[in-house]
């Protein structure tokens, strides 16, 4: 609209603000309105909380990250941290578009924070190139909002977790100063969704994980004997043969960036492609496959990111009631958006403060409780580590993800709950990369 | 407004525009800084934008739409796909009028406040490549091919070992209990959701028992009967390619008829012909337990069947385009085969002009009428719309910009309001409350309102430009406020 508006003197002081530049926003923070939040007073402070208090987290600075720093930055956020534990692919390029192909390799925290900050004068983006788990509370408990822009189900269950630990009781009150919002968005291909959390109050990331579709593992079978699809084969050359043939050399694990390895792959799933006749094994789908690509568009980033940058608006300035609280979008046929309340789950494990239920007969295996953790929709763990009070003593039952204590407790697996000496009423402690916190498990013997 | 989704993905892109960059701008674009103002704005994007994707040519013309439209319309016919970002109305429809009749796709984006506008104005777009999300397989079970019939007879389930029982295709097995059922019901397929559990129950009790009597584990049989319920579906030809097949364009072939067209007739010839009524076959089948051989061999089948039947499609095609005086080369085989791989799910997407939108004669009276029975409906963000531009044409400007205006504004916008609907004859009611809410927004661009449209936008873009997933039709309304949208045809 600026053929209504006259153009304005050029007057850059050193905050960086000039006459007008926030106009966009103060309409929404200096007048009042019909629909804004119960809450709202229109008022010139408001733009300065944001300007100069308001801190955010944005966690990755991938595909929904870029355009996440964008959108707060030019909504007025100025102290912005960012984590991303990744570097920069040359894949990353044609939709992460902070970074060019001569920053290919440095960390993407990094060259996003410097982007964003000489882009948007006065914007102070703090970089963290280290993973969610590298921090504890104490980082974390210093943020009005966070916002997630992550590709893992794991990494935002985690973060999840660390927000519900955060929250105080008083008397069984929740103290609504120790809630911390977080903004979800994710993008698969033409699909997204955007969700705000309000950690012991709305649905949680575990409260709703069953709609999370089953990441595909083709059975070990298939892959070793009945290869049909050319994916089959792939996953043959990439988990039987590379490790029996060992390449590169002893030890050399099959690196996805590296086009040597990728050539290699591809020419074994050719060979074993035409022992089966099948055929459209290609170097594309070779590398798709390795690498556990899932096809991703910058428009849907796009749109996602925005929804949720909105949602970071109106929370951080009660502008508008937030969004209650999940946005779905698909844009295969038309545009399609569907806006729902997600429900919390009275017995999720992570946020109900429920006690957890094992029940399994004292002759069950402890592998069929291991079983239970992974394979159950609600809980969907990892690898998790089992651990019980014994004769006073903390005991490991079963831990997978250090190799020397994997080997020593391997055996318990096959022995019963009732070999193990564990008893009706038994309190279980359970950690998985899925939870900062212990998940404790009430373990109840049926006949 | 966010056009970098565009040109991460586009070749060439030209920005028009007289604006000068001014402080305002800055603070909304990420392709513009403070060095950029004062600057033509369309120059200081277009610089900015080429850094996303060096194989991008982009251009810019120090221009006024209007301009453009006075002196030298023809500039805009050598576009294929033209996009009017937060175009006054009297611009907007002049544009429209000359993209309509020189064939141009044209797509109309704005930002107001909150809210988000796109229309989409094309006479007609053809899809071969919808990718529909949840496509049914093509199986043809209830009407098996001569050579899938054949391969079906091949096999006898009760005569192989363990390990080629449990390693029969899905697709086989329930052929095989499907002939049993057919001795039993006269023929006919299980319909409703009784004889489909009959059906079920039937395949359940072919699972191999062991020495204990206790079933074995058959991967293939419990595929089996989970699939139950789609493949039993009768092969039906659906009523968006029926319409297609009965459209005049695909009836009156001439040497002006498109590649779609063309193939379009040779599909619907089969159809009506070798088809019997059904299309030619898909020839994919999905994943399912089986041995490598049993599984290869029975996609052969199809895949071949699929050759075959694209191959009479071809002739039917190759006898239209010599009737017309065309080369058969004109339609290669490939995309031949690509459209009958295809043929379940095209689609044909028209859109109405902006004139006929807007003619007092021939706008969607019901559709605005019905929305508006529900008051809070995106349909009042769209009269609200339609209600600044009439303020704009009145009084030069747009209301409540300045502070000051907001409170006065509010009663000349409700003005407007009611003016548009008594010249429309709507009777509907256009709440106080967004009266006031479209004078508060000033012509606000909060980012990430236009951040979101732009990726919206950007996407429609590419899938008119690559004809592949399908376009909406034809008018989209976002509110950020709710978070929620919904399309109209108007």
């Amino acid at each position: 609209m600026a053929d209504g508006e006259e153009p304005m003197a050029v007057d850059v002081g050193s905050t960086g603000d000039w006459d007008g530049r926030w106009s966009h926003v103060q309409k929404f923070l200096e007048r009042s309105g019909p629909f804004t939040h119960p809450d709202f007073e229109a008022s010139e402070e408001t733009l300065q909380f944001l300007l100069d208090t308001c801190k955010i987290l944005v966690i990755g600075a991938g595909g929904l990250g870029c355009e996440l720093l964008k959108n707060l930055a030019l909504s007025g956020f100025r102290h912005i941290h960012v984590v991303d534990m990744d570097t920069i692919d040359v894949s990353n390029l044609n939709r992460q578009f902070l970074f060019r192909s001569k920053d290919v390799g440095r960390p993407k925290a990094d060259v996003a924070a410097d982007f964003v900050n000489s882009r948007v004068p006065g914007c102070h983006v703090v970089p963290h190139f280290k993973k969610i788990q590298d921090f504890d509370e104490s980082f974390y408990r210093q943020f009005h909002i966070i916002v997630c822009g992550l590709d893992s189900i794991i990494a935002r269950r985690w973060m999840n977790g660390m927000l519900l630990s955060l929250l105080v009781y008083e008397d069984g009150v929740l103290d609504p100063s120790s809630i911390i919002p977080l903004i979800d968005g994710g993008t698969e291909g033409f699909k997204g969704n955007a969700r705000v959390i309000l950690p012991g109050m709305t649905a949680c990331i575990d409260c709703t994980l069953e709609l999370y579709p089953p990441q595909i593992n083709f059975p070990m079978c298939t892959i070793a004997s009945m290869p049909r699809l050319p994916e089959h084969c792939i996953e043959y050359v990439r988990i039987l043969q590379w490790p029996k043939e060992k390449p590169f050399g002893d030890g050399v694990a099959l690196d996805g960036d590296n086009p040597e390895h990728i050539q290699w792959v591809f020419q074994k799933s050719l060979e074993r492609a035409a022992e089966f006749n099948i055929t459209g094994v290609t170097y594309r789908l070779t590398q798709g496959v390795i690498k556990r690509i899932i096809p991703a568009v910058a428009s849907t980033n796009a749109v996602i990111a925005a929804a949720c940058a909105t949602e970071v608006f109106k929370i951080a300035t009660s502008a508008y009631i937030p969004l209650n609280n999940y946005l779905v979008f698909n844009d295969v046929d038309g545009l399609y958006t569907y806006t729902f309340e997600a429900e919390r789950k009275d017995n999720c494990s992570a946020c109900s403060q429920v006690p957890q239920k094992l029940q399994f007969p004292p002759s069950a295996k402890l592998q069929e409780v291991l079983e239970y953790l992974t394979e159950n929709a609600s809980l969907q763990m990892k690898s998790p580590a089992i651990t019980a009070t014994l004769e006073g003593k903390n005991k490991t039952l079963y831990l997978q993800t250090v190799a020397s204590i994997e080997e020593r407790t391997r055996p318990n697996l096959c022995k019963t709950l009732k070999e193990l000496g564990l008893a009706d009423g038994q309190e279980l402690a359970v950690a998985d990369v899925t939870t900062p916190q212990t998940v404790l498990f009430k373990l109840n013997f049926t006949s | 407004m966010c056009v970098q989704c565009l040109m991460l993905s586009l070749c060439v892109c030209v920005c028009v525009c007289v604006c000068v960059c001014v402080c305002v701008c800055v603070c909304c674009s990420f392709f513009l800084s403070c060095e950029s103002i004062g600057k033509n704005r369309a120059q200081a994007a277009t610089e900015f934008l080429q850094e996303l994707n060096s194989d991008v040519s982009g251009n810019f013309v120090e221009e006024s739409p209007d301009k453009l439209l006075d002196n030298d319309p023809e500039f805009f016919h050598r576009f294929s796909l033209v996009i009017g970002v937060q175009l006054p109305e009297s611009t907007c429809q002049r544009l429209g009028a000359v993209l309509w009749s020189a064939g141009v796709p044209f797509l109309v984006c704005r930002t107001y406040g909150l809210v988000g506008y796109m229309r989409l104005v094309v006479k007609e777009h053809t899809v071969v490549e919808s990718h529909p999300d949840n496509a049914l397989e093509d199986l043809r079970l209830d009407q098996p091919f001569t050579e899938l019939r054949n391969h079906i007879s091949s096999y006898h389930l009760d005569s192989m070992d363990k390990k080629d029982h449990s390693h029969t295709p899905w697709i086989i097995v329930i052929a095989k209990y499907l002939e049993k059922w057919y001795n039993e019901h006269n023929c006919q397929l299980p319909k409703n959701y009784k004889e489909k559990e009959v059906f079920r129950q039937l395949i359940r009790d072919g699972i191999r028992k062991n020495e204990n009597g206790a079933p074995e584990e058959e991967e293939n049989f419990d595929e089996a009967i989970k699939n139950v319920n789609t493949a039993l579906n009768p092969t039906k030809i659906s009523s968006a390619v029926d319409d297609i097949f009965n459209c005049v364009q695909c009836e009156n072939i001439t040497s002006q008829t498109s590649a779609f067209w063309m193939m379009a007739r040779g599909v619907r010839d089969f159809v009506q012909n070798e088809g019997n009524g059904s299309l030619p076959v898909r020839g994919t089948i999905p994943d399912m337990i089986a041995d490598s051989d049993k599984f290869i061999n029975l996609q052969n089948v199809y895949r071949e069947k699929a050759l075959q039947d694209a191959a009479v499609v071809s002739k039917h095609i190759q006898s239209h385009l010599q009737a017309v005086g065309k080369p058969s080369e004109s339609i290669s085989e490939q995309d031949i085969k690509l459209f009958c791989k295809s043929a379940a799910f095209l689609r044909v997407v028209r859109c109405r002009s902006l004139a006929e939108e807007y003619s007092t004669d021939t706008f969607q009276k019901d559709t605005i009428t019905s929305c508006m029975d529900s008051p809070d409906s995106e349909m009042v963000l769209y009269l609200m719309l339609r209600s600044v531009d009439r303020f704009y044409q009145q009084h030069s400007r747009y209301p409540g910009v300045y502070n000051y205006q907001v409170e006065e504004d509010i009663s000349k916008l409700k003005l407007c309001v009611n003016s548009l609907l008594q010249e429309h004859g709507l009777s509907v009611n256009v709440k106080d409350d967004y009266v006031h809410e479209f004078c508060r927004y000033g012509t606000a661009e909060p980012h990430t309102v236009a951040s979101f449209l732009g990726g919206a936008a950007a996407q429609e873009a590419i899938k008119l430009i690559t004809h592949q997933f399908v376009p909406f039709n034809n008018t989209f309304i976002y509110n950020a406020m709710s978070q929620t949208s919904a399309t109209f045809q108007l």
